[in-house]
């Protein structure tokens, strides 16, 4: 090739409409990649099979003794059901200068159940059991004045991979890596003895006396 | 074409290189990479993580023919591979042992660079290809803990998942997205087989081509840290290398040698390392509704963990164990220091390493101890000892008073 031709050739290059061209063609492909890439990242959320078993779970509370407490299961998380003795109840606003979120300000759970007892009923507490730190299993301490955790404990959970402390109202203690609460879920008492987890009920909005 | 002929000699060795370049390659690669004459020690540790990237690579492909991936089947099925494969016990022994070994190597490997200054300039991007290959080995690692399905498992999927629930506004939503369901389950026990096996290793092999063509491409560092590129003889050859084969090839089977004994020793006669390589609580099925008390991961991740249980706030405890892990990234540039080698560093530096190699094992003992009382105090002063390294790097390096630096390496045959 001469000199000539190929000057002559640059001549009939238009590069701002290559550059333009190259850039369109670019930006086209990178939402065409976004598009194709959708499906596989939506593939990773809860399959249906998953969401339908997520379904409400109905518990029987009428051999649920005071002090004790027992473990279903709802959506993968076991949830805590205990039925907590009056006194102890009576004293949760004993120690409210000790707790982080004293009013559930910051932690998550229904209306109903953001108030100092956090729950509906005096008596029965329902909460998610996995630790609002890294999902731990909270052990029960339920015994005020524990060995191990001082003659000031009121009496709540422990969790045992990181050490983060709870109340029986399952707020959460100063110099805890967790801070917020642990979680209630939306729940109901269709009748005095039956819990339903999952389901607010019908008189969602109001809090219990 | 004809002319071109001549260069390649005939019959079949011709044949093949004239199609394939075989002989360039072992010339250009082995026969005339000049590496430094002085490697010590320090040096055996890249040799030997290829090594036992071959090794899990191996018995991986193995176990897999035997695994069953499923939260009704993977904990049955690895049990089927210890009690009733034939030599099954060691197939599983030299992936999880192997899994331990690849830590201790790649750990080795990196304080090397860190003794020598081989992350500094020409090599940063050596440095940061190695970075991500150690980011892909924890994600690596992480997963394959997952998979027998015990009781730490379990746990250690809910504990290490919900990290990413401490990111604001997305951290939730995130977190569903990577379990696939409402909690840990079979679904993220699927996924993580899938990335275990295909998607982290072939990310693993491509990181490795990446980091071995860096290290082509600006030579190896060496226990003075001096380049060696800078003083050549009359034919245009380092005056201070010698060719990769045969004597690093060499050396490097004497390595090999030693390694595989001591990795037999623990593969044969202590494959849990005293609960350290596999733990007991793991010899149990994953159970959602009982966390195992103490709970407590494996012992190369210990000291992100005591960082991230030291800090008595989430999101807090969450950040400074990214930013324990990711400080590594930055060292090329924190480090103003005009020296390479811990050898003609001053006192500033080598105070800060000694601080910073005391505090990493203390955090990786602590990590392994419950998180009460003394220990949490004690993690969070070697926490100081920890960040201190990275954070004041770019003031000491530059107060440090070095030594001279000899113009070639220093070398006693």
């Amino acid at each position: 090739m001469t000199d000539a031709g190929a000057s002559a050739e640059e001549e009939t290059v238009d590069y701002g409409r290559r550059k333009f061209l190259t850039t369109a063609t670019s930006a086209t492909a990178a939402v065409g990649v976004v598009f194709a890439a959708s499906p596989f990242v939506a593939s990773w959320q809860p399959s249906e099979r998953a969401r339908a078993l997520g379904a409400p779970v109905t518990v029987d509370l009428s051999k649920l003794e005071v002090g004790q407490m027992i473990m279903p299961v709802w959506r993968k998380q076991p949830v805590y059901v205990f039925r907590r003795p009056p006194e102890l109840v009576a004293k949760l606003g004993a120690h409210d200068n000790r707790l982080k979120d004293p009013t559930s300000a910051d932690s998550e759970q229904p209306a109903y159940a953001m108030n100092e007892r956090r729950s509906r009923r005096a008596d029965i507490a329902v909460l998610i059991g996995t630790c609002t730190h890294l999902g731990c299993l909270p052990k029960q301490r339920f015994e005020p004045g524990d060995a191990q955790l001082g003659t000031d404990w009121p009496g709540g959970f422990l969790c045992p991979c990181h050490g983060s402390r709870f109340d029986l109202a399952g707020r959460v203690f100063n110099g805890s890596p967790a801070s917020v609460n642990l979680r209630v879920p939306p729940y109901s008492f269709p009748d005095e003895h039956t819990l339903l987890i999952g389901e607010d009920g019908a008189d969602a909005t109001q809090g219990a006396a | 074409m004809a002319s071109n002929d001549a260069e390649y000699s005939p019959g079949f060795w011709g044949w093949l290189n004239k199609r394939l370049p075989v002989e360039k390659f072992v010339r250009e690669q082995l026969l005339e990479y000049y590496a430094p004459k002085n490697f010590n020690i320090w040096y055996f540790f890249g040799s030997l993580a290829l090594l036992v990237l071959v090794m899990q690579l191996l018995s991986g492909i193995f176990l897999t023919m035997f695994y069953k991936v499923g939260d009704t089947t993977s904990f049955d099925s690895v049990e089927f591979i210890m009690r009733e494969v034939n030599y099954g016990w060691l197939l599983r022994y030299l992936h999880s042992v192997g899994a331990s070994a690849f830590f201790v190597v790649i750990y080795l490997h990196m304080y090397r660079a860190l003794l020598y200054g081989s992350y500094k300039a020409p090599r940063e991007l050596l440095w940061l290809f190695g970075m991500f290959i150690y980011l892909a080995l924890m994600a690596e690692a992480f997963m394959g803990y997952v998979l027998p399905w015990g009781n730490m498992s379990y746990w250690a999927a809910q504990v290490i998942i919900n990290l990413f629930g401490t990111i604001p506004a997305i951290g939730p939503g995130l977190v569903e997205w990577i379990r696939g369901d409402y909690g840990v389950a079979d679904a993220t026990l699927n996924r993580f087989f899938s990335l275990h096996v295909v998607a982290i290793p072939l990310v693993l092999l491509l990181l490795v081509v990446l980091h071995l063509v860096a290290l082509r491409q600006v030579g190896s560092n060496n226990p003075d840290g001096v380049e060696i590129k800078e003083h050549r003889g009359a034919d245009g050859k380092p005056l201070d290398g010698i060719p990769f084969h045969p004597y690093y090839t060499v050396k490097d089977v004497v390595g090999i040698g030693l390694f595989l004994t001591l990795f037999a020793v623990v593969v044969f006669f202590v494959p849990t390392l005293g609960n350290l390589f596999l733990e007991e609580a793991n010899f149990e099925p994953a159970n959602p509704l009982s966390t195992p008390d103490p709970i407590a991961p494996a012992w190369y991740f210990t000291p992100f963990y005591a960082i991230l249980r030291a800090v008595p706030n989430q999101r807090m405890g969450a950040l400074l164990l990214l930013i324990a892990v990711m400080a590594f990234f930055f060292l090329p540039w924190l480090d103003r220091s005009p020296v390479r080698s811990i050898r003609y560093r001053g006192w500033w530096f080598r105070g800060f390493l000694a601080a910073f190699t005391i505090s990493f094992g203390a955090l990786m003992w602590l990590g392994l101890r419950s998180a009460i009382g003394g220990y949490v105090t004690a993690a969070r002063v070697f926490s100081v000892g920890y960040f201190a390294f990275f954070l004041l790097m770019p003031w000491y390096t530059r107060w440090d008073r070095v030594k001279p630096v000899p113009a070639r390496v220093r070398f006693h045959a």
